[in-house]
């Protein structure tokens, strides 16, 4: 671990945006301007009380915070080990931890004066969390997702339709993710005055791994207190699923400088890592530029990025958001894999004891849980982030079960 | 420290073209083309094309598979090149192969950073091929340094781009750290896109065009002689490059492709040449 660790004073990124060599702005220079705004207004705003009381407020009596810190004692009982926490994001309003960065991001789109917001979305949940507010502030919003992607989440997208917002597939490269982020970009350089894109992971060139990390950071800010309150003190081991990895920063940023607590992220390994049909770039990754950022990264011995692999959605995407590039590089945070096998494993585990339906991301998380919890002592407490819930994955599961609903 | 290393070594090939078009009171045309679109065999032939109907720089595109900043036609050509498979070093290999006919037109390597870092000694080996210069699309200067003097050693140009939405003060500092041109983004969007307002160009780059000496070239959205004329009458030279990428995406014989490039660019070189 670096020293800059040992004094308890973690403060990234800097001033432009870095994390180490990690992360910074690679963007056409049309944007450079509207990324030195959203920066320059987001460090006024955080500070500013009335902004902190609106959002405070917004996620108070919209989103339902705070989420419960929930001890999951049959999953306990049954694996043998740790005691197992779980931290309920599946409860806010559209079922994952996404709204609390949509919130934070169109209030900002409001102060700016831009009457549009734009979006990117993989598995919808993005996408929804961006619709419901643009609703809920009278914001035009328009999300752009693959076109393998609208087929694969339906659900999802007739309810981003439902609360107004235009969904706009996207027919380029790989028809997922990383290609509607590339069409967001573009509609964003061409729409730049009146619109403001909000990125939906801790991705993206600066200042958005920072803003999205800081919105999302109540999730752990919460659990923190709710653990000392429960427990009387902090967790042994924190654990989140990373894609983009918004919601594993949101916990694990208020942990980084309680050195006594092991911070995992758990990646889509998809197939299996050796097969390379994965999504987890952390574990087989090399260091690389993408989406304005530069990370850890899949792409092939051309530079160009690879088609990823996971059968969830939302982790199914080449890149990871720099801070936890960063982390891994410095040794604060490590970083393991589940397969689909395993998530899914996971995923029912966690249904039949506890009645909770998680999202395929979230079983990633608790697939590491099932794996390590029964190695550790009962005197162990692991921290799960419950990112979101499964509601949206029921066709996908059906289908691997050989039911049909639809 | 590394601007002057930069501004030590410039290329001899662009600082020539530009010193001669000056002398001639002609303005540049800068045309562009993705490599390996749609097969290998229509590259070269396709550059030489180009430059007998009257090319000045030739700007090569490397295919990458998230090309963010381009639009639909380019984007195609990019998809194009990939499916057959392209590499940087093939592109090298294109370039190194049209030196073998054409040692004077320089040439302009450009695409995304992660194609560039995907390669182990990739000044020292473009520069090798006769590449001239390289324009990043996703790379501003505050990023740029470490590859600007990198290049600078191997005598090839950083070329930076200014966009509408750039300020002055952020326009003053690019021109400091420029090598080579100044690409002037000509509208906020995508390349192709339509609606370029010339008026509005020309004022912008006729102020930005008083506080330096490098020239300064308008690109996107460029399609047709008369936009590129009005264009060219406050810049030193204009960019050409999706309606030569429809050429390519439209024919299936090399020569035929290359015919109509000549044509194309023949057509605005001398709308061009008629403004001058």
């Amino acid at each position: 671990m670096s020293e800059a660790f040992e004094s308890n004073n973690y403060a990234q990124p800097t001033e432009d945006g870095h994390f180490g060599e990690f992360g910074g702005r690679f963007v056409a220079e049309t944007l450079t301007h509207a990324l030195d705004d959203f920066a320059a207004l987001y460090n006024q705003m955080k500070h500013d009380p009335e902004f902190k009381r609106e959002l405070h407020h917004d996620l108070t009596h919209y989103v339902g915070r705070p989420t419960p810190l929930y001890l999951a004692e049959r999953m306990t009982a049954e694996l043998g080990g740790a005691a197992i926490y779980l931290k309920r994001e599946d409860l806010n309003h559209t079922g994952a931890h996404k709204i609390c960065n949509t919130i934070g991001q169109a209030l900002l789109a409001k102060r700016m004066g831009k009457p549009r917001v734009i979006a990117e979305t993989g598995a919808g949940q993005h996408g929804v969390a961006t619709a419901t507010v643009a609703a809920r502030l009278g914001l035009e919003c328009d999300v752009y997702m693959g076109e393998e992607d609208v087929r694969r989440q339906s659900l999802n997208v007739y309810r981003m339709k439902l609360m107004g917002a235009r969904v706009i597939p996207v027919t380029s490269g790989s028809k997922t993710l990383k290609d509607a982020l590339n069409e967001a970009m573009r509609d964003w350089v061409t729409n730049v005055d009146n619109t403001h894109y909000i990125i939906g992971t801790v991705a993206g060139p600066h200042p958005y791994p920072m803003v999205v990390r800081d919105f999302a950071s109540i999730i752990g800010q919460e659990a923190r207190a709710q653990m000392l309150e429960q427990e009387g003190r902090l967790p042994s081991v924190v654990v989140a699923c990373v894609g983009g990895g918004s919601n594993a920063m949101g916990i694990f940023h208020p942990f980084i400088n309680d050195l006594e607590v092991d911070l995992v992220g758990v990646e889509a390994g998809g197939l299996g890592i050796d097969t390379g049909a994965h999504a987890a770039p952390l574990n087989n990754g090399k260091v690389g530029v993408l989406h304005g950022n530069r990370s850890y990264l899949m792409s092939d011995d051309d530079g160009q990025i690879m088609e990823t692999h996971s059968i969830s959605a939302g982790l199914d995407y080449p890149g990871v958001g720099p801070e936890h590039s960063y982390l891994k590089d410095i040794g604060r945070a490590t970083y393991s894999s589940a397969t689909d096998d395993e998530a899914m494993h996971a995923f029912r585990i966690l249904n039949q004891r506890e009645g909770i339906l998680p999202a395929l991301e979230t079983s990633h998380a608790l697939a590491w849980v099932v794996a390590n919890a029964p190695k550790m002592s009962k005197e162990d407490i692991i921290l799960v982030n419950l990112s979101g819930r499964g509601d949206k994955d029921i066709l996908t599961v059906a289908d691997i079960d050989g039911i049909t609903l639809i | 420290m590394i601007t002057a290393e930069a501004h030590a070594r410039p290329n001899t090939r662009i600082k020539r073209i530009f010193a001669q078009l000056k002398e001639q009171g002609r303005k540049a045309l800068i045309s562009f083309i993705t490599a390996g679109d749609p097969s290998p065999a229509f590259t070269v032939v396709g550059l030489h094309a180009l430059v007998a109907g009257g090319a000045d720089l030739l700007e090569l595109g490397i295919p990458f598979s998230d090309p963010e900043a381009e639009g639909p036609t380019i984007q195609a050509a990019n998809e194009r090149a990939l499916a057959g498979g392209i590499t940087l070093k093939q592109v090298l290999n294109m370039v190194a192969e049209f030196r073998q006919q054409d040692d004077q037109t320089p040439i302009i390597l450009m695409g995304y950073l992660n194609s560039v870092l995907a390669m182990q000694d990739f000044a020292t080996k473009a520069s090798y091929a006769g590449v001239d210069g390289l324009i990043m699309v996703n790379l501003p200067p505050e990023e740029g340094n470490e590859l600007q003097a990198q290049l600078a050693a191997c005598s090839m140009d950083l070329i930076y781009l200014i966009a509408p939405t750039t300020t002055e003060v952020r326009a003053a500092e690019i021109i400091s750290k420029a090598s080579g041109f100044i690409y002037y983004v000509s509208l906020k969007g995508i390349t192709g896109a339509g609606n370029v307002r010339t008026d509005e160009v020309g004022i912008r780059t006729n102020a930005l065009r008083a506080t330096t000496e490098i020239p300064l070239c308008v690109g996107f959205g460029i399609r047709d002689a008369q936009t590129a004329a009005a264009l060219s009458e406050q810049s030193d030279g204009v960019v050409v490059g999706s309606v030569l990428v429809e050429k390519m995406a439209a024919g299936s014989d090399p020569a035929v492709v290359s015919q109509s490039l000549q044509d194309t660019i023949a057509d605005i070189r001398q709308g061009l040449d008629q403004q001058s």
